[in-house]
């Protein structure tokens, strides 16, 4: 066994030494926050479709009233130059 | 489609509920390391991990096959390498001479035996930035040097 792994060997029995217990409110409140997480992000979607959705809308009205794709009526005669 | 919903979370909750009873033992003690705080009262250690726990839960239906304890242990020390943890010195534990990066990087390695080149992608840092850290982490946490405990722990308190 080289020296390396040795210490390597020491410093992980120094890290596995005196356990923690697990607090029993702990699973509770991560369930709790992540929940949360989980609603605020659904709410989020949808408000965004939403918006999504209101531009779609407001775009077709628009452009049914304003018809922009077609040619505007000619108000001037072009020029004439050669007779 | 609510009746649906409602059976999703039920399975999540069950889901959940046997992985936090499986890992949250180990998570907790490396957290603990991590704040360097002693095991019977490790409240910073305790709010970490429940953070990291709150984002799998969010996260578990689109975990996708991914490890559940890989994704805690990742926030886990994502949180505690940019989150107000790393501000706090040492409370006790044995890794209380440590500066944070140090006892986020032996934590790693060495209790969760995460390969060194994932550490480095994970904190971005060069791989061997990171064996030289691991190096004299080693060292610190094996001979602790003489002298008040706070004088090498990096901190400078405001």
């Amino acid at each position: 066994m080289s020296q390396y792994e040795r210490k390597e060997t020491a410093v992980r029995r120094l890290l596995e030494s005196a356990q923690a217990s697990v607090p029993p409110g702990l699973f509770d409140d991560a369930v709790r926050r992540g929940g949360r997480m989980l609603r605020r992000r659904v709410v989020l979607r949808r408000l965004l479709w939403v918006v999504l959705l209101a531009c779609v809308v407001a775009f077709a009205v628009w452009a049914s009233a304003a018809q922009p794709w077609a040619e505007p009526p000619s108000e001037t005669t072009p020029p004439l130059t050669r007779w | 489609m609510r009746e649906r919903q409602a059976f999703q979370d039920a399975r999540r909750a069950r889901e959940f509920e046997a992985f936090v009873a499986g890992a949250a033992g180990r998570l907790l003690h490396a957290a603990t390391l991590l704040t360097a705080e002693r095991p019977d009262d490790n409240p910073r250690a305790r709010a970490l991990l429940t953070a990291a726990l709150a984002h799998t839960y969010a996260a578990w239906d689109r975990l996708r096959g991914e490890d559940p304890y890989d994704r805690t242990r990742q926030q886990v020390a994502l949180r505690f390498a940019r989150g107000a943890w790393r501000r706090h010195r040492g409370h006790g534990g044995v890794l209380e001479r440590l500066n944070p990066q140090e006892r986020l990087i032996l934590v790693l390695r060495m209790y969760e035996g995460v390969a060194e080149e994932q550490t480095a992608a994970l904190l971005g840092l060069p791989a061997d930035r990171v064996r030289g850290i691991c190096a004299r982490a080693m060292a610190t946490a094996l001979h602790p040097p003489r002298g008040p405990a706070g004088a090498l722990s990096g901190v400078v308190r405001p």
